[in-house]
This record gives structure tokens, sequence and C-alpha cells, in this order.
């Protein structure tokens, strides 16, 4: 869900792409995509342009809170975006997206069922979104820092994060936790043994005392900072992303700093999440937005972006296209047996996420 | 004529801006495009308009005193700013003293010195400070090397950082106006003192600090308004301890995506401002009938 290694570097690619094939194509055929930054092997969009004569200009965004404040704002100008599930499931709610034309989207059949079940408690019947890439909210460690404190820390468990005991050993090396109520509380609740997705006053409150506890030992919530963090060993566990984390990890091997960094799905459980490509009621290039919706449900087009991203996508037929490290990896496709565990969670209605957000910031001043 | 030319740019450019988000501020979010109601289009004609307006409530502003984390967080960001603006001037106030003393060949150069950072994006400049506070940074290892500490420090991610990016980024702003009134001084004035038996420190404190006091006023104030409403710096340098009005309304905005409420921050955020606003425009009204 959240690369943001080089949004200017793609932006500035994107605007070249768009000029170099507005001399090659007179015609005026064109999409306008904002996706998350660092989220895509470029070369899909050239190609793209190059079988279609489709112009692309493709713009990112690195939190779906931005995302969200265009797309509320209308007018936003742009015929593909890609929100996560959660976010997705109001904005459908308050008319921002249309009903994608299916009879135009042929590759549909190469979908992955599973996926499409989970995804329909926020898109139901999966009529306004495709699945672009899914991934989990785990636990990212520095291998060799965290040996050094406890070397029987218990690595396939919440309890390195949620045991005061335990995560107050690890003080001293720098925890970052992501900064989204949407994330940790579910995270909370679950640990507790309560439901995770529970909008519930008195459930909440249970899971404001839990992170209130653990709160003296986190040095930020943030949700982009700890890939660097990881990556240069300036901090030792983070709650983030399952592909920003294993960025980090690959960014500190390519380093070869002395620091290297593991991916954990902790046994009790994680959250899933799952990024949407929707088409905004108000775009312009629908015919040309289905066409790349279509484009991006080729099983090898998909499997390219997922070897280069390293994030799980939503399309079955390209499972057999991807790369041996990628498929086999348990951080980015679990095995039945963790997905059996992961669990999801819906949007909050107003009122809910202003709780949500109250004990958030409570949690966050540590007051 | 002439005169009702910035009035004309003060409507444009800020009392119509400022109409909109106080409509918005009466209204109540929703899940729609755009996320509150009622939207008051003038489109749908007077009576309609009336019917909308008659919708507004003030609920926004009773949540706003009602719920600690606001007072917290404007109280929390004036004490940042004025700490950070009296800091600003203890290191301002000697530069400012040493450039109208350097000199005259000197002087253009220093002033360069001066305005040069600002050609240098902001934010890059803020967050280059990441690199030099974080505990592997800059400082650090140069304390480390010198033997000064014997442990890292953690100054990233605290309100001390807050502190060192607010005084660099705004000093700029407190010394140009400083320098600007020490540069205009008569020197003949501390000559006349030296002659008069008063020795350099006492003809420090008697007539150069009272001439400079305009020139203290105004960079104090633009150095603590703009601060008090700061978001880049405590985001980027700041702690989650770090409470600032400037936070809390992206909060509001983006995560709760209470258009109305974070509009209500902003008004009374402005409100509360238009105070020390409208003493500085009277400090400076006076400043410049003195002068005439």
């Amino acid at each position: 869900m959240h690369r943001s290694k080089s949004a200017l570097k793609i932006s500035i690619f994107g605007l070249s792409l768009a000029l170099s094939t507005s001399a090659a194509f007179a015609q005026e055929r064109k999409v306008n995509i904002f996706n998350w930054s660092d989220y895509i092997d470029e070369s899909i969009l050239s190609d793209f342009t190059a079988e279609t004569g489709i112009e692309v200009t493709y713009d990112v965004f690195d939190s779906n809170e931005v995302l969200e404040t265009k797309l509320l704002a209308g007018g936003s100008g742009y015929d593909v975006v890609v929100p996560t599930g959660t976010f997705l499931e109001r904005q459908i709610q308050a008319g921002v997206f249309q009903k994608l034309n299916r009879a135009k989207l042929s590759n549909l059949t190469n979908m992955w069922a599973d996926i499409e079940d989970r995804v329909a408690q926020y898109d139901q019947g999966n009529a306004y979104s495709i699945n672009y890439m899914w991934g989990t909210t785990g636990i990212g460690y520095n291998v060799e820092k965290i040996a050094e404190r406890m070397p029987d820390a218990p690595l396939d468990s919440w309890r390195l994060i949620f045991d005061p005991e335990i995560v107050s050993k690890f003080q001293d090396c720098g925890i970052h936790l992501l900064d989204a109520p949407t994330e940790l509380v579910p995270a909370a609740l679950n640990y507790l043994g309560l439901e995770p997705d529970s909008k519930d006053a008195d459930l909440l409150a249970q899971a404001e005392e839990l992170l209130l506890s653990i709160r003296p030992y986190v040095q930020k919530f943030h949700s982009s900072e700890y890939i660097n963090g990881l990556a240069n060993g300036d901090i030792c566990i983070a709650v983030g992303w399952s592909g920003d984390v294993l960025q980090a990890r690959d960014r500190a091997a390519e380093a070869d700093n002395g620091v290297s960094v593991e991916y954990t799905i902790p046994k009790e459980g994680a959250l899933m999440w799952f990024d949407q490509m929707a088409i905004p009621a108000d775009a312009k290039n629908v015919e040309e937005a289905h066409e790349f919706l279509n484009y991006m449900m080729r099983p090898e087009v998909i499997a390219k972006a997922s070897n280069y991203v390293y994030y799980a996508n939503g399309n079955h037929a390209s499972k057999p296209l991807l790369l041996e490290d990628v498929f086999t990896d348990p951080a980015i496709y679990p095995s039945d047996e963790t997905i059996a565990k992961l669990f999801t969670v819906t949007a909050a209605a107003p009122r809910q996420q202003r709780l949500l957000t109250r004990t958030w910031t409570k949690v966050k001043t540590g007051q | 004529m002439l005169i009702g030319v910035p009035y004309l740019w003060l409507v444009i450019l800020f009392l119509i801006p400022f109409l909109i988000v106080l409509k918005v501020s009466f209204s109540e979010p929703t899940v729609s495009i755009p996320p509150y109601s009622p939207r008051l289009d003038i489109s749908d004609g007077m009576s309609a308009l009336w019917q909308q307006i008659r919708q507004f409530s003030i609920e926004n502003y009773v949540f706003l005193i009602e719920e600690p984390l606001f007072y917290r967080s404007y109280l929390s960001s004036f004490t940042i700013a004025a700490i950070a603006t009296f800091i600003t001037l203890l290191i301002g106030y000697p530069l400012a003293y040493a450039m109208a003393r350097a000199p005259r060949s000197w002087r253009a150069i220093l002033l360069m010195l001066v305005i040069l950072p600002f050609w240098t994006s902001f934010l890059i400049r803020v967050y280059a400070w990441i690199g030099i506070l974080k505990k592997e940074g800059l400082l650090n290892q140069v304390l480390l090397a010198i033997g000064v500490i014997s442990e890292p420090l953690t100054i990233l991610n605290t309100n001390a950082a807050v502190y060192i990016g607010i005084v660099y980024s705004y000093l700029p702003f407190l010394v140009l106006p400083l320098y600007a009134s020490l540069e205009r001084m008569d020197d003949s004035l501390l000559e006349a003192a030296a002659d008069l038996g008063c020795t350099p420190m006492k003809a420090f404190w008697t007539i150069t600090l009272p001439i400079s006091i305009p020139g203290i006023v105004a960079g104090c104030f633009l150095v603590f308004i703009p601060a008090v409403g700061e978001f880049v710096i405590p985001d980027l340098l700041g702690g989650s301890e770090t409470l600032m009005i400037g936070r809390t309304l992206w909060v509001e905005f983006f995560n709760n995506r209470d258009w109305p409420v974070a509009s209500a921050v902003a008004v009374v955020l402005l409100l509360v401002l238009v105070v020390p606003i409208a003493l500085f425009q009277n400090a400076q009204a006076r400043a410049e009938e003195k002068a005439s």
C-alpha cells in the first residue's frame, strides 16, 4: 500500500512519458492515473502506451487521506485511482465512483476468487473496483539489535509490541508504529482476543489502555519514516506494511551496512488490506480507464508489477508468472494457514471515526 | 481612489477565503462530495439559500470548547512559539548588532549570507535537520568524536528538535528588521554618550536597545505568528508528544474528514492571532509616526 521512495522520480517519469508519447500519437486518447508512490514497474506504463496509443499521465500520493480529500473535494481530474478497501467503502457511499462496465473488462476471469470475496465486504459484488495489490500489517525488525537485547524474543508474536515487559527492552534502539488508528487499534483488539473490527466504545477503551501501556517505549508514530529507519539501522522495530518492510530489507541488503531486516506476520493474526483500482464518477476518459484496467488484469502485466513492488496481487492467473522469490516468500504470499488467521476491518461511521481518532490522539500524546 | 487598492487586495486574498472557511465551520460533516452540508449554493435561488443558512449550527465550536485536546493544542502551540521566539531573539540580536556594526563594505555580504538560505526550499532545509539531529546523525557523531558525550543524544522527534527547527527557519525574519533599525541608528549618539563619560555597556542599555525596540517588536511578531500555526517543522522534527494546532487541524481535516471542525479550528486560530497581529500593526504605526 505504501511506498514512498521516489515520488518525484515517478512524477518526472510520468511527465516525460506524456511528452514523448504526445509526439508519437497524434490522436487525443489519454488516461490520468493516481496511484501510491513507487508502486509500479514504470515499464508497464510505457508498454501500455506503445500498445494502445493512450497517453498516460501518472501521479502519485503517499496516504489514503490525501487521495480521499482530493476525491471528496470533487473534480480531481483522475480516471483511475487506487484507494485501500476501508477508504473505498466510504468513498462508494459518498458517490465518488462509477460502476465498472464489466463488458469492457474481458480479463476479469483472471482474478482470484478468494480475494474478490474478501473485497466484497467493502465493495459489494466487486461492482466498483478491481484489486491491484494486497498485503498485511505486521512487524518489521532489525535481526541483530533484537538478538543482542533479547536472544529469545517472541518474534512470531504481537507480544513483541504489546507486552510492556518485552517491548521495554527495545526502547533504546527505536520503535516506530504506523500513524494510523485503523491499523493499530484492530491489532490491539485482536491481541486482547476481542473482535478486531469492533467500533464499540468499551472495547476501544480497552485497546486504548493497552496502547497507552506501551506508549512510553514508542519513539514515533509515522507511516513512512520507518522504511529508511529500518534500512539504515536507526530503529529496530516497526509495525508497518508488508511491502514497505520488505523494501527496507532489500535496501539494507543492497547497502551492505551490517543491518538485516525481517518481516513477520504474528501468529495471533494480522490485518489484511486491499488496494483497489477504481474509476471516479466524474472521470473524463472512462473508455481509456477501462482499457487500462483490463490491461492491468493481464497475468503477465500484473506479475511484472508484483515482481517489482514485492506485494501480492489479486490475479489468480498471474501466479505461475511470478518470480520464485516473490511467490515463495511467506511475507508476500503467506501460507493458507496464515491467511486463515488474517482479519479485515470495515470503515467507521463519522461518529465512530471521531471516537477512534480521539483514542488515537490520546495514545500518541500519551495523555 | 488609490487607497482602495490594498483593501480590494485584502478582500480578494483574505476576506473571501475566510468567509468560505467560516461558512464550512457552521455546517456538519456528511458522507458526500463535498463532505459537509448544507452546501450553500447561490444558484439554488435566494429562498433556498436562506433555508440553507437556517441549518447552520455552532455545534462545532461547542465541540472545540468541550474537547480538551483543542485548548491544549492552542496552548501548547503558543508556548512553543513564544519560547522559540525568545531563543531566536537571543541569537538574532547579537547577529543583527554585529552586522550593523560591521564595516560598511562587509554589510552587503553579511546581508547576503542571511538571505542565502531562502534560495533552497524550506521543506528541504527542514528535512536536512533530520540528517543532522538523528541518533547516527552529524551532530551526535561530532559530539562523540570530540568526547563531549559518550552516548548519542536523542534530539530528533522531541520538542527540542522543534525549537531548533523554528529558530533556524525563522531567524532571518528576526535579523532583517532588527538589522534595519540598528543600521539606521545615528553613531553620533554613542559618541556623545562616550564623551559624557558613559561606559559602552551603559550606552548600549540606555541608547541602542531602546532605539532598536521597534525592530525587536517587528522581528518577534514575524517569528511568533507563523510559528504558532507551523505544521511542517513539528511534523518532520517533532515527536509524538509534540502537540501543535497545525497538526491537530491536519488530523481533523485529513484523518477524520471533518471539514467543519477543521474549519472551526482555523477560524478560532485566526481570531486568536488577530490580537497579536493588531498589536503589531499598532506598534508599526506608532513607530512610523515617531520617525516622521
